[in-house]
């Protein structure tokens, strides 16, 4: 049995949520309806009010277990193995260098630089100068997100190519270069979900909402 | 006698498309577009035969001029156009890992997490859903960087804001499927995953999905290309670009945002306070003028429209303003078409040029009563060092002598 009650949850949703795009685009044209409003019973010819088309196939755990491979924030789905900062290092030579760097500086502005705490880049402060350097260290906001991109995208002449203990490795030192961890860390998947990025509390909801204020 | 434009026309018959389609890449390479040999009076020869598939004249050479990385992009060259939709062959093109070839009989989308029942979707069980068929832009979050950064007069329309492309787009709602598969309650994120070699994924609040996004596989009335994600695209109408993932794959349905590369390292947008805004969907509103511009020069005084686009990701356009004396007055300017919501509408205001020197300005005012902003304004509010939604007020400088530079606030 299908659930269809979430349309409801959602119509609770539309009031809470944005009502500045939402409100307005209704209000103006009048024309246009919200997609989670049209139900199959509106369609013409379809199967009826609260009814499926039955379309495709359930999906198997195999086919969902062989792409579902991203971690988020809570670490809950990273997978077992480990490895060092100093095994990084070595990888981060052989693999990676050759785009972002000796020292992790990048090559703008397609391999952006990964490595560096310069002091004028340090206190969030880029509103101010867009020379800045924005890296790991002093920017990103989370340590999952290193083991999740380097995982499924590096290095990009052969994505995915790399073992989970050297992704572990290589996101070990690049947090440990960026002064984030020690460099005698190891990193499994305990380890990395305790890490907290320097920079982690300074991200905000985007408060822009249209109308006459520039944000 | 046969002329190298019948050779051209009679060729692309006998042999297809492959050597017509080579031709007018080649010859734009070298720098010279192949000119066709006109006869004196067209009225008195026959002209050429039926093709397999039509091509431009050889005398319109519109290019997206490639930066030929996989990691990079190619414009639209904006100035080269009319009316409001974006031809296939001329969307603008950012990739962070090339474009994958797919092949659409074997390609599959699965959609799992919070959902009553995990689902499979071929391409052929995609397109049994009722469908619907909407225009809207995509605009690359960074569209308008360089004029914002380095504003300088020999920029074109094309190089200040080609990352802006508009299309009739034809797909399924995201809210038909996701009702299909029975998306739990507690969902408020999905992760959506591309097919292309950096499997790009970006985290969607669920209100979207059941706002207005769709998953699209047509395009202007024919497959998407595989620039815009052929097989599969998630289109989130007036959102940035990069979350509109291409060559869609997965759908993950769960109870908060993954905190993806795309959404933290890059895509977010520092402020003044030593904060950033993260999530910041929106592409507010903006225009720019696409003639009078550079390189363009005025050939003669006289009537002429000024013309451009202007579009908002909050809505529709509500009206373009239109100044020649550097934004002292302001001219209401007409919208060509209907105004449609996250769509781009082209505007015109007929000016009659005397010869003066002259600053052409364009701004835009949507549906919420946002006005596009100056330049100086969105550094006020974000800080100098703001990297993505520049919607700043250009335009440009016209001389006496008719030559037409680019104007932009520095």
């Amino acid at each position: 049995m299908r659930t269809h009650g979430w349309s409801l949850v959602l119509l609770a949703g539309l009031v809470a949520c944005n009502g500045a795009s939402d409100g307005v685009s209704a209000a103006a044209g009048g024309a246009v309806v919200r997609f989670a409003d049209r139900d199959p019973g509106t369609v013409p010819g379809g199967p009826g009010a609260g009814k499926g088309y039955a379309i495709g196939r359930e999906a198997t755990p195999t086919e969902i277990a062989s792409w579902d491979t991203d971690v988020a924030p809570d670490g809950a789905t990273l997978p077992a193995g480990q490895g060092t900062a100093a095994e990084g290092a070595v990888l981060y030579k052989a693999q990676c260098q050759a785009c972002h760097g000796a020292k992790g500086e990048g090559m703008a502005p397609a391999f952006p630089a990964l490595i560096g705490r310069p002091k004028e880049a340090e206190g969030f402060v880029f509103a101010k100068d867009p020379k800045l350097v924005r890296t790991i260290g002093n920017y990103w906001s989370h340590a999952t997100t290193l083991f999740d991109y380097i995982k499924r995208a590096m290095p990009l002449t052969a994505p995915g190519s790399l073992t989970d203990d050297q992704v572990y490795a290589l996101t070990a030192y690049l947090l440990a270069a960026n002064e984030v961890i020690a460099p005698t860390a190891t990193l499994d998947a305990q380890a990395l979900r305790a890490v907290k990025m320097p920079y982690t509390d300074r991200f905000v909801p985007d408060d822009r909402r249209g109308g006459p204020d520039v944000r | 006698m046969v002329s190298r434009r019948d050779w051209i026309i009679g060729s692309a018959g006998a042999l297809g498309g492959a050597v017509l389609t080579g031709m007018p890449d080649a010859a734009t390479s070298q720098g010279a577009p192949a000119v066709p040999a006109v006869p004196v009076d067209p009225t008195k020869v026959p002209g050429g035969p039926t093709s397999a598939r039509g091509e431009r004249s050889p005398f319109e050479t519109p290019s997206r001029a490639p930066t030929g990385e996989i990691t990079g992009n190619s414009l639209t060259p904006l100035e080269k156009l009319t009316g409001q939709i974006t031809p296939s062959d001329l969307h603008f093109e950012r990739h962070h890992a090339g474009i994958p070839v797919i092949d659409p009989s074997t390609h599959a989308l699965l959609i799992h997490g919070l959902v009553d029942r995990p689902m499979r979707l071929s391409m052929d069980d995609i397109r049994r859903f009722p469908q619907v068929t909407r225009v809207h832009f995509v605009e690359c979050a960074g569209n308008g960087r360089a004029a914002f950064r380095a504003p300088k007069p020999d920029l074109t329309p094309q190089k200040v804001s080609g990352m802006i492309s508009n299309t009739e787009w034809t797909g399924v709602p995201l809210a038909t499927v996701f009702r299909e598969v029975g998306v739990r309650p507690e969902a408020t994120w999905f992760l959506a995953e591309g097919g292309d070699a950096c499997l790009m994924t970006r985290s969607v609040p669920m209100e979207k999905a059941l706002d207005d996004a769709l998953l699209v596989w047509a395009q202007n009335g024919e497959p998407l290309r595989p620039a815009q994600g052929y097989p599969l695209r998630l289109l989130l109408p007036g959102w940035e670009g990069n979350i509109n993932v291409k060559w869609l794959r997965r759908l993950e349905l769960g109870t908060a945002p993954w905190m993806t590369r795309w959404e933290t390292s890059k895509y977010t947008d520092p402020l003044p306070n030593g904060t950033a805004r993260r999530f910041s969907f929106e592409q507010d509103a903006k225009s720019i003028i696409t003639t009078p511009a550079h390189p363009e020069r005025l050939s003669s005084r006289g009537w002429r429209p000024i013309s451009g686009l202007a579009w908002s990701g909050r809505g529709r356009i509500q009206r373009v303003e239109v100044s020649t004396d550097g934004g002292t007055t302001w001219h209401e300017a007409e919208l060509m078409g209907p105004s449609l919501p996250k769509a781009t509408v082209r505007f015109q205001y007929m000016w009659n040029w005397e010869g003066q020197a002259s600053r052409l300005l364009s701004r835009a005012t949507d549906e919420t009563g946002y006005v596009q902003p100056t330049r100086s304004a969105l550094i006020a509010a974000r800080g100098i060092g703001t990297d993505y939604h520049f919607n700043q007020i250009v335009g440009c400088d016209v001389a006496t002598d008719g030559a037409v530079t680019f104007f932009g606030e520095s």
